[in-house]
This record gives structure tokens, sequence and C-alpha cells, in this order.
């Protein structure tokens, strides 16, 4: 690959990751800081992704669109949306124990996607939405690239940084003791249930943020670009294999798990080109990543299950409050 | 030769120890009580016998036997059964099948022990098909301690068998303890009402903080104005 | 009317289809105390492998049937011993995203092997029965009904009358007074594998004949699946029998108010209304 290839390419690379990094830090405060199992990510992402494009793009006959408003405004309103979602469900389900509120947020799934191929009238249904604006529409080539790369590392900073200081925040530290010990926070007085609830929509939010961050990135967003697979199950592992509790481990995954990810791809069709791997499995190429990438994650469940960079214990003042 | 011996037992769930020492054995033939105030980490003791607490240096043994590092069923397999305090039956199936389950790893025919439980304890007889966990706390305790003799064990070891049992229940438990007793089973045994298990004990020990404080035998313990000041109030 | 009663026949198909799944589900949170999140994809895994009979190597239906649902359990199986039991110790929610895991793997393995598009155990069309006033019934539907019906009865049989069936119960109701009596945990637990991966394979061959085969056909009856494990009492497979049949009903009568394509829906709802109001199922199963 010649230079400016791969530089173009290295420019991608980074630019999805910061898009999954994003994503990982939101579920690292529901997962990480709060033992909320969300298996249901793809549906803030999407929903992030679908308000912005609806609200920033074109006007259409089919469906409701051409708001024309500013890049920054779909952003916010990305979050603003998804933090709506994820307040009912949050409302709803913020009492269920681990393994309900995972199969719930299956369901929001479920229901998110469902809404978004069926009620054609406000997401343009299978076909999606295109011509999404990015704010850098002026500008081409790998100029357009870097420029776009230089905003989402700036949110992926912003995100970082807010992150790292709620994770020494008291607000944090209740968190952490109603995960050791929910009965004990209740009886100091304190709103189990706010703080849950909190915590599901500030995560979901971040999450809605990757959504609209992504639908500009890619100009073009449908119902299948939030399969489960990619949005939900690729951002776990990402969270497990960095570290989950810990913001830079949510970093490091979503970089290095990417990594894997678009490595794999280009292996396979190397694998493919030289002969070693037969035809019908190389048409499956995305299917054969999967494999890899679950491959991967029960590797690492079973022998580092603290992931690359294992959870700071948390600071002995906690047992103070 | 003593049947069951513990030896110098020091050990508990992980952290730190709470047996600092403990020694026992039960005779064949014998009934014999664990008292001591609360905390004294008798249950813990009981259960070190059993295979299940970690026992961090020490010895037990069972028929001259080493069986300090056997799990509980391998142990139950030579003729020692262990009758929990708490949640010591299995509440959907019914009182006929926790039998059953007792004798899970018999392979002969087991219906005359099931008879002699049901002698033992005629409710159940009565209540075979019922399932388990809509009785009674002390029909519950029949069935307990009925399915840890389904294996016609040498040694029954039970941890407050009357606790939070009326008094009707509580002296019948311990008539059915003594009539076990009188079959050949050796009895070994937890108790909160000392008082009363010390008066149908041969011999007993008294553990305070996880370590030996007394050993006599029943009527001794009983008599000692220090064991009866300390704890045996009630 | 004759449509009322034609939804209802799809609900009680749907619901024998969705039973097998629950049961397995119930035993596997019972037994093993963590919610098995690749069930589904096992189901798909059950009707690929009968695929794979009928097509690959000409063996007709019932032989093809069998030979899935001993593949299944024995893939079940591994996967416990390669997997799950060493995680055992670690946590339920540990095992359920490992279990996540191996649904996305079962899942990719089935499109690498087979391809992604739909798939039909025969081709053609078969005629249905038509009963007095149009009622329509498939013979493939009363072949499910029944199918679902005897696997259960058998289940029930073993459950109630075998000296293993009665370990499962007191495992499922207290696994350390189980290990107290000298029950062997381990081959309870693989028991358990064999069980679920059979009905698994079971309910995703019966889907593949009601519909269709596609590598994701089993992820998308999950949900409902689960929905009737709650519904009728987490652990208690009697329980997932009901809720199955409640949920499949319900599913397939809500195309009288709602689009089709919101079914899936419906399962959740009814879910989650279960898991707000009464969570431990209506027939007061475990609450983990």
């Amino acid at each position: 690959m010649e230079l400016s290839g791969l530089f173009s390419y290295f420019v991608f690379f980074l630019s999805m990751a910061s898009v999954y990094a994003v994503l990982v830090l939101g579920l690292n405060i529901q997962w990480g800081y709060t033992g909320q199992l969300n298996i249901g990510v793809a549906a803030f992402f999407a929903v992030g992704a679908y308000t912005t494009a609806i609200v920033t793009g074109p006007a259409s006959d089919n469906y409701l669109g051409g708001f024309g408003l500013p890049f920054v405004v779909g952003l916010l309103l990305a979050m603003v949306v998804a933090g709506l979602l994820a307040l009912v469900i949050g409302l709803i389900t913020v009492n269920l124990r681990s393994d309900y509120l995972a199969i719930a947020t299956i369901g929001i799934a479920e229901i998110v996607r469902l809404v978004l191929k069926n009620e054609a009238w406000l997401t343009n249904g299978v076909r999606g939405i295109s011509s999404i604006p990015s704010p850098f529409d002026e500008l081409s080539g790998i100029t357009e690239g870097l420029a776009y790369l230089s905003v989402l590392l700036v949110v992926v900073g912003g995100v970082y940084w807010t992150c790292e200081r709620l994770f020494r925040s008291p607000w944090a530290r209740v968190l952490r003791a109603i995960r050791a010990n929910e009965d004990a926070v209740r009886a100091a007085g304190k709103n189990v249930l706010l703080f849950r609830v909190e915590a599901f929509v500030l995560g979901s939010m971040f999450m809605g943020l990757g959504g609209a961050l992504y639908a500009h990135f890619v100009g073009f967003i449908s119902p299948s670009a939030f399969d489960p697979m990619f949005a939900t199950f690729v951002v776990w592992v990402m969270l497990i294999a960095g570290g989950s509790g810990n913001n830079r481990g949510a970093l490091l995954g979503a970089v290095v798990i990417w990594a894997v990810w678009t490595m794999s791809s280009s292996m396979i069709g190397v694998l493919s080109d030289i002969g070693l791997l037969p035809d019908q499995l190389a048409t499956q190429a995305s299917a054969l990543r999967i494999f890899l990438i679950g491959l991967l994650l029960e590797i690492i469940l079973l022998t580092r299950r603290e992931g690359l960079l294992p959870e700071r214990p948390p600071k002995a003042i906690d047992r103070a409050d | 030769m003593s049947l069951l011996t513990a030896e110098e037992l020091y050990g508990g769930y992980g952290g730190g120890d709470i047996l600092n020492g403990v020694s026992m054995h039960v005779d064949a033939g014998e009934i014999v009580v664990i008292v001591g105030p609360n905390g004294a980490g008798k249950s813990t003791a009981m259960k070190a016998l059993f295979g299940l607490v970690n026992v961090r240096s020490g010895r037990v043994t069972f028929r001259d036997e080493d069986i300090t590092r056997l799990s509980p069923d391998r142990i139950v397999g030579r003729g020692v059964c262990y009758v929990p305090q708490e949640a010591n039956v299995f509440p959907s199936l019914s009182v006929l099948e926790n039998l059953e389950m007792g004798a899970f790893i018999r392979k002969d025919d087991y219906s005359a022990q099931i008879e002699r439980v049901f002698e033992l304890f005629p409710p159940l007889k009565e209540k075979r098909g019922q399932a388990a966990g809509t009785l009674s706390g002390g029909q519950r305790q029949m069935v307990a301690i009925g399915r840890a003799l389904m294996l016609d064990p040498s040694v029954l070891m039970l941890d407050e068998p009357t606790a939070g049992l009326s008094p009707k229940f509580i002296d019948l438990i311990f008539e059915r303890i003594q009539e076990v007793n009188a079959s050949g089973v050796s009895i070994l045994m937890v108790e909160q009402n000392a008082r009363h298990a010390l008066s149908l004990a041969d011999r007993g020990y008294v553990l305070v903080l996880g370590a030996n404080r007394h050993e006599d035998t029943g009527p001794n313990l009983l008599a000692d104005r220090e064991v009866a000041e300390m704890f045996l109030g009630g | 009317m004759i449509d009322f009663l034609q939804i209802v026949i799809y609900g009680i198909v749907l619901g024998s289809i969705i039973a097998l799944g629950a049961i397995g589900v119930s035993l596997i949170f019972g037994i093993l105390r963590f919610a098995h999140f690749a069930h589904g994809d096992l189901m798909t895994l059950g009707a690929y492998f009968a695929l794979a009979g009928v097509a690959g190597m000409s063996m007709p239906m019932f032989a093809a049937f069998g030979l899935a649902l001993a593949a299944t359990a024995l893939v079940a199986i591994g996967i416990d011993r390669a997997l799950y039991s060493r995680l055992q110790q670690v946590s339920p929610i540990i095992l359920l995203i490992s279990s996540v895991g191996v649904a996305l793997m079962l899942r990719s393995l089935v499109q690498m092997i087979w391809g992604p598009d739909n798939q039909v155990y025969e081709q053609g069309i078969t005629m249905p029965w038509v009963f007095a006033g149009g009622l329509r019934i498939q013979p493939t539907q009363v072949m499910i009904v029944g199918g679902a019906a005897g696997l259960m009865l058998l289940l029930h049989l073993f459950l109630q009358h075998t000296r293993f069936g009665k370990a499962m119960r007191a495992m499922s109701d207290n696994p350390d007074l189980a290990r107290l009596s000298g029950i062997n945990t381990e081959r309870v637990v693989i028991l358990t594998w064999i069980i679920a991966g059979v009905l698994a394979a079971a309910a995703g061959i019966f889907l593949g004949m009601d519909t269709r085969l596609h590598p994701i056909m089993g992820w998308k009856l999950l949900l409902p699946v689960f929905a009737a494990a709650i519904f009728g009492g987490i652990g208690k497979p009697y329980g997932a029998v009901a809720g199955a049949l409640v949920i499949g009903l319900a599913q397939e009568m809500s195309t009288l108010v709602l689009p089709a394509a919101y079914k899936p829906a419906v399962a959740f709802a009814l879910m989650v209304i279960i898991l707000v109001w009464r969570p431990t199922g209506i027939f007061r199963g475990k609450v983990l």
C-alpha cells in the first residue's frame, strides 16, 4: 500500500476507533461503575445516529427530515433523545437484577430495531438515511478525513475527561458502594434508584453521542448498521478486553479490538488470495470475524478476566461514606 | 478406639481462622454435644469434620482413616452423615423423595431403611407424598434427619437440630435422637439448647472463640458452676 | 371465528416450540444458576444439523432428527466442559457474558458452513388439511405440537420417576444439600446439558419446519424463550411450558391489533410486566 493509502487507512481506523471509544466509555459507566448489564447498546447507538440524521439531514418525501440543523445541535439532540429513552427504560428496569436487566435490554434493542425498520415515515425504513452532512463537506479527501478525526479526538478527550472526573467523584463512590452492598447504602438514606437511573442515563447518552458521531462520519445509516453483533457485542468485547471498570482500559480496548477486527478482515483477504482459505469461508468473512472475536472473548474470560488494564481498587476513603 | 477424631484443627472460610486448635472425638455409641457461646465456632468445627470448611492445619480421622482433605460426598460414602441447620430439605420434592435422595448412593434395596425412618417419625409416613417445603418446621426437621439416616450411618452429625422449634417438638426431636443413638448410631451434635442437650449427652465439649475450653461428661458439665454461669442460663 | 381459531393454532404451534427452549433455559437457570444466552443459537445449530442430515446425507427426516438431537447434546456438553464449567466459580454474570460469546460463535459458524440464506428441509408446498369452516391445519403443525408434547412427556416421566431425574430436581432446589447427600453433581450437570441440548435441537428443527432455516432463527426466539421461562418462574420447567403457551398465543393474537412485524415486542412487553409486577413468575420460581 502506498503511503497516502496507508495514511488514509490509518485516519479511517482511528476515526472508527474513536467512535467506539465513546461507546465503550458509556458502557463503562453502566457496567464498570454500576454493574448494570446493558446488552442493548445497539439501541442507544442507533437512536443517537438516527436522531442526528433526521434533524441534520436533507429533506425527503419519504420520511421526516429536512430540518437542516447544525452538526453540534445534532450531536446534542442525539444525546438528549438517547438519554430520554434510557430514562424511560431505566425507571422501569432499574431495580432488576443483572440477568433480568440484560434480557430486558435485549428486548429494548429489538423494539428499537423494529421501529427503525418499520416506521418508515420516521426513519425511511430499511432504505436508511443517506447524505447525512458532515461539518467538513466542503473539504475533500484526506483533509476532510483529518478534520473530522480531529473533532472525534476532541470529543473522545472530552468524554474521557468527564468520565475520569466522575470516577473520582462522590457520585461514583456511592455507585461503587451500591455495587458492594446495596442495602447498606439504602439504610444510609441514599436513593439507590436515582443513582442507578442516573448512571444508566448518562452511559446511554454517551452511546447516543457515539451513534451521532458515527452517522456523520459514514454519511449513511440503515437499520442493518446497528446489528447487535457490531453495535453491542463488539463494544462489550472491547470493554472486557481493555479492563472493565477502568476508563483507560476502555480506550485501550476500543483501539486493540478494533485493530483485531480490521486486521482480521485484511488477514482473511490475504489468506484467501494466497489460497490458504477456502473460498466458501472467505465469502463469509464477516461471520468469520465475528467467530474470531467471540473466540477472543472466551479466551480473555478464561485466562485474563480483568482485561489488559485491571480495575484500580477503590480508594480506602470509600468506607467512610 | 475413637470412631471420629479431630486433632488441633485450625481453619475457617477464607480470610482469618475461626478454629484455633479444636480437638474432639466421638466413640462408638456415644452422644457427644458441642456447646458454647455465639460465635464460638461450634458449627464451623462440625463442618470442618465433614469437609465443608477449609482446614489449614490439623487432622480429621474416621475409623483411623485420614479424611481431612476429603470432600463431603466422599465422606458420606464412608458412613458419616450431616444435617445442616438451615436449608436441610429439598422443598419441592416429596417427603419420600427427600428420603430417596438421602439414599442416592445406595445400590441395594433400602425400603427397610425407609420403614425405619417412618417408625421413628410417624407423621412422615402419613405425609410421604407431600412436598417437604409445605411441612411445619418440626416436620421438616424430621425429614432432614430422616434423609441423613438413609445411608445407615455410623456417625450422625446434627447442627442445632432443635433451633426454632416449639418446646413440644424440641422434646420430640431430642427423644428421637436418643432412639437413633440406641440403635447404634453415634451422635455428634451442636446445640444452643445446651442444658437440655447436655442432659442426654455422654460427653460434651465447650468451645469458646474457636478453641476447646472444657471437656467432660454430660452430667459433670451440667453440674459445673463456671460452665453454668457462662452461658447455660436457659 | 375461524380466523381466530386459526390464530390460536399458530399460537399453540409457536408456544410448543418456545416451550422446548424455555424448559432448557429454566433447567440451566435452576441447576447451573445462570442465564444461558446461547440457547437460541443452540436451537439454530440443531436445526442445521438436521439440514445436514436431510440435504447433505440424504437421510430421512426422522433419522436426521435423531442425529441432530444427539449432535447438539454433544456440542452442549462440549461447550460446558471447555468453557462454562471453568467459569462456574467466578460469577453468573461472567457466565452470561461468556454465553453471549458462545451465541455469536455458534451463529457465525452456522453461517460460515451453511451460508446466510434462507433454507428449507423440503422443497415444495404441502397441502394443509382443511376442516369445516375453512380451518387449515398443516401436517407439520400437528407433528410439531405432537412431537413437543411427546418430548415434554418423556421429560416429565424422567424427572418424576427416575433416580437421576429426582436428583436433578433436588439439585435445582438445593445444590449444597444435594452434594451433602452424595449426589453426583457432575453427572447431573452433564444430564442437564444433554436434556437442554436435545430439547433445543428439537425446537430448532420444529421452527425450521414451521418457517424456514436462517442463521439467526434461534437468536430471534431467545427473547420469547426467556420471557416464557421468566413468566413461568425461573427454575420451574413446568411453569416454563405454561409461560411458553401464553407467550406464543399472545404473540400470534397480537396480529389482530398490531402489525405482524411487532410480534417480538409482545413477548418483551409481557416479560417486562412480569418482571416488574411479580419477578418470581406466575408460579413463584427462584429469584437469582
